[in-house]
């Protein structure tokens, strides 16, 4: 939003990435082609259904999935110009938790419920910077009291499950910002929670870039919240994006057939009632092989026969906002007229 | 409104003891629903929101008679079935279905869809096998399913799938009416609207009437007629759908509306919002006086000594709140 810093410099950049499991049931292709880049304090948006690739994206990022039976097969990830794949790992261990904090989907990944949170924040400080147990704890305390806990030096000595979900979720971001990263990745931080306690973290996000300018990646399949929050927007599916451009862009002008049918397919809290919502036909698609077709051909309203045949490219239309679709690609805006022929013989 | 109600709940409580130490002594209760009084018309659908804890299933499941309320009166189509038990009970029961968030928990894996959707024909009814037969393949159709999956197990379906073989289940005795405890709250939105869109088309065809529980109150503005909105364990506000959205009157129905995120970055720019301080008190513990004081904006000294009034207001609407004329 307008409120924040312009975009200065890169300081992220994954350059096709591919990530696939291998299970005793085949292969899975979670995430295939994967391209961008964030910049210091700018807050990128990711958006998709669940099976997507959104997490695996994101864990590949910091190579957080076990492997077997995950494997990252190619592409390339600099953080400030160092590639991530190639990082010792003495050097990931430093990145993790330190210039680049990460928010789980699942809380209990990353608070144990055996300590309490002092201890547990206390020990995430002292394993990155060099500060004694002292100066530790009154960080944490002030941490905790940045995210909006009262009385911080209390509810250092209690146990995750003394606190409630939105304030477990409070600790999470603070337990991320404690070594101030560079980058924050933030994987379905709201979406256990009520809209009421979502506000209010949504509202302390606003707060804490406007102060500390970090670069945010805000995972999320709420389209409401990324209107709220995000520069840019990221839209996966099928463990590919398939549409990138800047919320603005995205929202008043979508372009992927997948992005529009999503948007009209949900129902507005501020507007009057339509007779009927518009439905998305059909399922998600299955990953079990690499992309050889439009992922969305078999539920897309506008397919024709190019988008079974090939896989479409995500190629930049007007204003930075890129499409995955051929109906964007110049050479396919008219489909050619020899696949016309082909067809009516 | 009147006559025309099929379901009538009156001062409906329902408090679940709370044990501790060896002995399992009794130390409380907690207050799940508190005196809740609401009605629905026939082939109406009545919206229950709130947030996660407040209620809202438990008053689902009382009404169904799935717990014994702890007070209150429940009436159905007319009778009152609050105290009804064994066959009694049984029989009534096929007026009364529920549909479930988690479509998954409550397919039984190990059976065919065909005998899942057959399972409550085998309990309350007498037809014949042949008969049963028929009537599971046409309610696979009335859900838009292929008659033909009836020999398949639940997990060689999706999740809106599983969601339309729990719905064909529900719809299995012609029940009148159906509690849908967060019927698409596990679904995908692009799948969300195919559930949502056939349980509007079901509710015209057979004339049913919902009680819809959701947090979502986006979906819940599309498909309630009118709207009743759960804190704590109590009802703050009711009131038909336009009058809710457009002129919220509580400060907690203003406050959940304010916390929608829009999908329209210009709106969410320039939108007023009203962000609570602090969590949900614990419904073991709520406060004394008005249940949402400890987090209202508005309230007053007479809000922390004095229960508000379910009182009656203009339009069809009922409001909680003191500070509301
Ligand atoms: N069987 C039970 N024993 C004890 N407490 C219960 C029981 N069932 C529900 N409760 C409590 O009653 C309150 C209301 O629960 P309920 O399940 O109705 O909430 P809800 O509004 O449907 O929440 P959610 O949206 O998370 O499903 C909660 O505090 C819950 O912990
Ligand atoms: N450990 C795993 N083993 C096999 N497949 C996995 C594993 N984790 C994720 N996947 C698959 O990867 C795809 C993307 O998953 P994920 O990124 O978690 O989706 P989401 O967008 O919901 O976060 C899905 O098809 C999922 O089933
Ligand atoms: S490439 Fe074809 S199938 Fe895919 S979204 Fe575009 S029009 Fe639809
Ligand atoms: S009664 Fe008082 S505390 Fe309760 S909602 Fe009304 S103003 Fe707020
Ligand atoms: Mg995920
Ligand atoms: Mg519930």
């Amino acid at each position: 939003m307008s409120e924040t810093r312009p975009p200065q410099s890169t300081v992220l950049e994954v350059n096709d990435l591919n990530t696939i499991f291998r299970t005793r049931d085949g292969e899975v292709h979670a995430v295939n082609h994967v391209d961008f880049s964030l910049a210091t304090g700018e807050l990128l948006g990711v958006v998709g259904e669940s099976g997507s690739g959104k997490s695996v994206t994101m864990m590949s990022l910091l190579k957080l999935l076990p492997s077997p039976p995950a494997e990252i097969v190619s592409g390339e990830i600099l953080f400030e110009g160092r590639d991530v794949l190639k990082m010792s790992d003495d050097e990931l261990r430093a990145l993790r938790g330190g210039d680049i904090g990460f928010i789980f989907q699942d809380p209990m990944t990353s608070l144990n419920p055996v300590f309490t949170v002092g201890y547990q924040l206390t020990e995430a400080l002292r394993e990155h910077l060099d500060i004694n147990k002292k100066e530790a704890r009154k960080r944490a305390a002030s941490l905790l009291a940045k995210v909006g806990i009262a009385q911080p030096e209390q509810r250092l000595k209690d146990f995750p499950h003394q606190f409630s979900g939105g304030m477990r979720q409070r600790v999470m971001i603070a337990m991320a910002l404690a070594c101030e990263p560079k980058v924050l990745i933030a994987d379905e931080p709201t979406t256990a929670l009520d809209v009421t306690i979502q506000a209010q973290i949504l509202e302390l996000v606003r707060d804490l870039r406007r102060d500390q300018g970090m670069g945010i990646i805000w995972i999320t399949h709420d389209l409401g919240v990324v209107a709220g929050i995000a520069d840019r927007v990221i839209v996966m599916y099928g463990g590919q994006i398939v549409e990138h451009a800047t919320v603005e862009a995205l929202f008043k002008d979508p372009r992927h057939p997948y992005t529009r049918a999503l948007l009209a397919a949900m129902p507005s809290v501020d507007a009057e009632r339509t007779e009927k919502l518009h439905s998305i036909a059909g399922q998600p698609p299955s990953l079990n092989k690499r992309p050889a077709s439009c992922s969305f051909a078999p539920r897309c309203e506008h397919a024709f026969g190019r988008c079974t045949e090939e896989n479409p490219p995500l190629i930049e239309t007007s204003g930075g906002h890129q499409v995955a679709c051929w109906l964007e690609h110049p050479q396919y805006m008219e489909p050619p007229s020899e696949m016309h022929l082909r067809e009516s013989f | 409104m009147g006559a025309e109600a099929i379901l009538r709940v009156d001062g409906l409580s329902m408090y679940f003891p709370v044990y501790r130490g060896v002995l399992r002594k009794k130390v409380g209760e907690i207050k799940a629903v508190d005196e809740v009084s609401f009605d629905i018309a026939k082939g109406e659908t009545l919206g229950l929101v709130g947030e996660s804890g407040c209620g809202k299933s438990t008053t689902g499941r009382a009404i169904l008679k799935l717990y014994d309320p702890t007070a209150g009166r429940i009436e159905l189509q007319g009778k009152d079935i609050t105290d009804l038990e064994g066959d009694a009970l049984r029989e009534i029961r096929t007026d009364m279905q529920m549909i479930f968030q988690d479509p998954q928990a409550c397919l039984n894996p190990r059976m065919t869809v065909g005998s899942i959707i057959a399972e409550p024909l085998d309990e309350h009814t007498r037809l014949k096998k042949r008969q049963k037969r028929e009537r599971v393949r046409e309610l696979l159709n009335a859900v838009g399913m292929n008659p033909d999956f009836e020999n398949r197990y639940p997990h060689e379906f999706s999740g809106g799938q599983r969601q339309r073989i729990g719905i064909a289940r529900a719809l299995a005795l012609e029940p009148k009416f159906i509690v849908c405890d967060e019927p698409i709250a596990a679904l995908d939105v692009s799948i969300q609207a195919q559930v949502v869109n056939l349980l509007e088309d079901l509710q015209k065809e057979h004339d049913l009437t919902y009680l819809f529980i959701s947090h979502d109150l986006s979906m819940v503005r599309h498909i309630a007629d009118r709207i009743a909105v759960m804190y704590l364990g109590r009802l703050v506000e009711l009131a038909p759908r336009q009058q809710l959205y457009t002129m919220p009157r509580h400060p907690y129905t203003k406050a959940l509306l304010s916390a929608v995120p829009e999908p329209d970055p210009a709106r969410e720019a320039v939108r007023e919002r009203i962000i609570l301080k602090g969590d949900v008190p614990s419904p073991a513990n709520p406060p004394s006086g008005c249940n949402f004081s400890t987090r209202c904006p508005i309230a007053e000294e007479k809000c922390r000594r004095e229960t508000p009034a379910w009182r009656e207001m203009d339009g069809g609407r009922f409001v909680a709140c003191h500070m509301v004329q």
